[in-house]
């Protein structure tokens, strides 16, 4: 079957197999190696990307079925060469260490700070609840939005406006 | 890593790259009576497939390579005559459900992956036996011919005599069964390996998440593809994690090799999750039977382990070692006891080859010692705070020797133990208890306290440890003539952040930015040598060989300013990156000066070699011994038998910590480990050897949502044994956490007459115990029964 949709604001067209999924054709068609396979029954979110703007695990959608759609990937985060400040929160705060469940966080990450701009502890870290990680503990991680939601916050009440 | 650019094996592809699928085993123990492979031949996209068969004088089985020391161990037998681990591909018979069986090479993963299914397999059911004890009974099925009654050893320490005299003569004595889980260390990036082969040049390349790439080059070579070791190379590109698993040979790695040549193509492959958990080595498992005696004023007398270690269907390539030296010469961890003694069945069983997991050994020896010293607490009405500072070891003792094999090496026990009593608001426990009580809640406290041997190790050492190679590190500095410093080691970040760390060693070493320093690791073709990244080894065992491979570039730079100033050395020092002659009025060089005029080479010294180029080896005069003691608070409400973790503090001593940010980073990793133990993780098998708990949605790992912040502290008490004075920090915070949580939640149920409750600890576990009177003392698991308490 055709499949064709966006990745990164990039059109991309293909005939895949209905069985494909849309992190392997992201993967091993199109070369974007950053979105991660790390289980296969949907539980370790290694593999979020954006779908139509939604944090969604792209080992639990068929590349047919995003046909049509706006796919953003970890790629795509900071396509113009700087960290996104959530990047460089995580960076500062040592929230990566082997990297492999990063890209995922990352992408479901932002899809929290796109939708609640003060985030309790309690409310990052259920929001990571789809993202496993076995280095950090969660600690630098959930860290790291905090002191992104404080600054972001300091920047407010400076009357700088959203970050 | 941030922005999704690093590569990860999975990640890799080669020009013209072919996909392997394997087929795995269905049964714990069978004959294999006939393989049909002519339909996956036939499938669309298939390049090859291979059984045992045709690999039978084409590649050798697997070694082992550390084996329980000093004493009479039988293995599958290996043609060098080296421990043999299992053959590549099954050899008519399979002994675990992770088998390999055969192999099919296709252009695409789906079309492997679609064969593999169209290989028919007969077998003949052999009985299975998955528990070490029934291992070791007679009639019990047999796994390996070279192996009678699947006992790979019987491994003493200690004094058993001296031991059982003193617990018969004791005041008082408590005794408990323990089970210390199987745990499958899940790693989120799962195993790959990518082969290629040059047909000029004769040469393979691997490419591999190993966290040991020399090692595996070597085994690879020599005792298993049986080619000359420079026409191997092994590349681990990024690791996903590893925690242990990712240290051992698995038959993937020959057979992408091989394949590749055969083929003369790149071969990959690639794990998925379901086939980690069935074939990459699991942890712990050890039941056990421990005893601790003392007298009625809490002075701990003696200890004794009897323990069943279920190595799995085959020793993995470090497990056996793993099993016994590190458990048992282990088990009295910071105490003084005068009468200690250990046993070890080391047993196979129709299960996952045994290896280690984060903190292996040493967490399934503070485990028991921690939960018996609770024990013996409550039977003296002593507090359990209280017992653990009157045993432990005083600070004036060191070097101590634990009577088991251990010397431990510097270390101010009860101080850390205080300050984590204060961090934890020990004194105030019980208006907290009584506060919870009032919200249905049961709180407890529970103590951990540990002493943890890391920094593998003195080769000779390790030697009498049943280690079959040398386990020292290296490194190479490198100084550029722009004065940029390269850093080349020997072992292998899987997470660890070792790009900083050692960079941080060479920079603080030789007084130069560390932004001028890059690590190069990874490549065996470009690396010195190094036995790999485990037992929490790389910065106390590879980051003094950076240290003193720096010490080595500063005295030569010194040397060079000397003769350029015309001075003797000794006139010349080095101070904020510059040399310059004490008291003298000549113009100071820089580091980048020298750096220049040393590749030039136009002016030496007399007998002095231009450029800087330096490697250097070290091997530790002994282990070090990183030691702390943490605090869990668990609320359990009684209604539900929910555990809730409030509050965990973890004081811990590596010595000299050179990045706190990195240091902490895999405290709390680690500590993270052990809550899994002690509360969701765990392996389990029916009594045909199925493993019940194949992905991650039978094995229970914790998520974000399952501990709150730690508190983190930490002493500072350098070890005698290497230039730094650092100790092992990876792995650590996993020894005393599943104790500490356990010890929490029996302290919270102790009102009830609970003594103790089995991990993983788990909500209808204690429900069951609360409310329907079985006292979950038995810490056994039922296999065949896939959630709860038996």
């Amino acid at each position: 079957m055709r499949t064709s949709f966006r990745v990164n604001g990039q059109p991309v067209s293909s005939e895949v197999e209905p069985r494909v999924l849309l992190v392997d054709m992201l993967r091993d068609e199109l070369g974007s190696t950053g979105t991660k396979v790390g289980c296969d029954t949907g539980q370790c979110g290694s593999c979020v990307v954006h779908l139509n703007g939604v944090s969604t695990k792209s080992c639990e959608v068929l590349a047919v079925q995003a046909g049509g759609a706006d796919v953003t990937t970890i790629e795509g985060v900071s396509a113009n060469g700087d960290l996104h400040p959530l990047q460089e929160a995580l960076w500062v705060r040592h929230g990566v260490q082997c990297g492999f469940c990063t890209p995922g966080m990352v992408m479901s990450l932002l899809d929290l700070l796109a939708h609640s701009s003060s985030p309790t502890e309690a409310e990052i870290r259920s929001w990571l609840a789809g993202n496993l990680c076995r280095c950090t503990g969660y600690h630098s991680v959930v860290r790291a939005v905090q002191d992104l939601v404080a600054s972001s916050e300091a920047i407010r009440t400076a009357g700088g406006g959203e970050r | 890593m941030l922005r999704g650019d690093a590569r990860f094996t999975a990640d890799m592809a080669l020009p013209n790259m072919l996909h392997m699928a394997l087929l795995r085993s269905e049964h714990g123990h069978a004959r294999i009576t006939g393989i049909d492979t002519a339909r996956a031949q036939q499938m669309p996209g298939v390049v090859r497939v291979v059984t045992g068969a045709d690999l039978a004088d084409k590649l050798m089985p697997l070694p082992c390579i550390w084996i329980p020391g000093g004493v009479e161990s039988h293995f599958p037998p290996h043609p060098f005559g080296v421990p043999g681990a299992g053959p590549v591909l099954a050899q008519g018979k399979v002994r675990y459900i992770g088998d390999a069986v055969a192999a099919v090479v296709a252009e695409t993963a789906h079309q492997a992956h679609d064969a593999i299914q169209s290989i028919r397999v007969d077998y003949e059911l052999l009985p299975v036996v998955t528990e070490p004890q029934d291992a070791l009974a007679e009639g019990a099925p047999q796994l390996h011919e070279a192996v009678k009654n699947n006992l790979n050893a019987y491994w003493t320490c200690g004094d058993r005599q001296g031991t059982d005299t003193a617990i018969s003569s004791a005041e008082v004595a408590v005794e408990l069964d323990l089970y210390n889980q199987r745990t499958i260390n899940s790693p989120i990036e799962p195993r790959a390996a990518l082969g290629d082969y040059d047909p000029t040049t004769e040469e393979y390349t691997l490419y591999a998440s190993t966290q040991s790439p020399h090692n595996h080059r070597f085994l690879l070579a020599e005792l298993v593809l049986g080619i000359p070791l420079n026409k191997l190379r092994v590349v681990a590109p990024s690791v996903g994690g590893s925690f242990g698993t990712k240290g051992y040979l698995y038959p993937d790695m020959p057979l992408v090799l091989y394949l590749a040549k055969e083929l003369r193509r790149p071969v990959k492959w690639v794990d998925s999750r379901n086939g980690l958990m069935r074939s990459t080595v699991q942890g712990r498992d050890h039941r056990q039977h421990v005893t601790l005696a003392g007298d009625r004023d809490g002075r701990i007398t003696a200890l004794r382990c009897t323990s069943y270690a279920n190595l799995g269907a085959y020793p993995s390539t470090i497990g056996p070692g793993v099993a016994t030296a590190l458990m048992g010469r282990s088990i009295t961890g910071p105490y003084a006891i005068p009468h200690a003694f250990c046993e070890v069945y080391a047993t196979f069983t129709n299960t996952v080859p045994l290896g280690a997991q984060r903190g292996s050994g040493r967490a399934e020896a503070t485990y028991l010692m921690e939960r018996l010293i609770d024990l013996y607490a409550q039977k003296v009405g002593l507090d359990p705070a209280a017992v653990r500072l009157r045993n432990m070891v005083a600070p004036d003792r060191f070097p101590y020797d634990n009577g088991l094999g251990w010397t431990y090496d510097s270390g101010d026990y009860a101080t850390a133990l205080n300050l984590a009593l204060q961090h934890s608001d020990y004194a105030g426990i019980e208006t907290a208890r009584s506060e919870a009580r009032e919200r249905g809640k049961l709180l407890g406290i529970g103590i951990g306290s540990f002493v943890a041997i890391c920094g593998v190790g003195p080769s000779t050492r390790m030697s009498q440890e049943g280690m079959l190679g040398g386990t020292w590190e290296s490194a190479n500095i490198r100084v550029h003539p722009s004065g940029e410093v390269a850093v080349t080691i020997g072992s292998k970040s899987t997470g660890q952040s070792h790009e900083t760390t050692f960079a941080q060693i060479a920079a603080d070493a030789l007084g130069v930015d560390v932004a001028s320093v890059k690590v190069f690791q990874s490549d065996t073709d470009r690396t010195p040598y190094g036995q790999g990244t485990y037992g929490s080894r790389s910065y106390s065992v590879g980051g003094p060989a950076v240290h003193l491979a720096a010490g080595r570039v500063i005295a030569k730079m010194r040397a060079a300013a000397a003769h350029a100033f015309g001075v003797d050395e000794s006139a010349v020092e080095y101070a904020d990156g510059a040399f310059s002659v004490v008291g003298g009025q000549q113009k100071p060089k820089a580091f980048n000066d020298i750096a220049m005029a040393l590749w030039y080479g136009w002016n030496l010294a007399p007998g002095m070699e231009p450029s800087i180029d330096v490697t250097t080896f070290f091997d530790p005069p002994d282990f070090n011994y990183p030691f702390g003691s943490h605090v869990a608070v668990v609320e359990v409400d009684e209604a539900t038998g929910q555990i809730e973790l409030v509050k965990y503090v973890a004081v811990n001593d590596t010595g000299p910590v050179g990045n706190p940010l990195v240091v902490d980073g895999q405290i709390e990793g680690s500590i993270l480990h052990g809550v899994g133990q002690a509360l969701m993780e765990e392996a389990r098998y029916d009594a045909q050897g199925h493993l019940l708990t194949d992905d991650l949605r039978t094995y229970a790992i914790p998520r974000a949502t399952d501990a709150p912040f730690f508190v983190l502290d930490r002493t500072v008490t350098p070890s005698p044994h290497n230039p730094l004075g650092v100790k092992g920090a990876g792995e650590i915070a996993t020894v005393p956490a599943a104790a500490a949580v356990s010890n929490a939640v029996c302290n919270a149920l102790a009102s009830f007459g609970i003594r103790h409750v089995g991990m993983p600890i788990t909500a209808e576990k204690i429900w069951a115990a609360l409310h329907e009177g079985t006292p979950a003392s038995a810490s056994q698991s039922t296999p065949g029964v896939p959630v709860g308490n038996p």
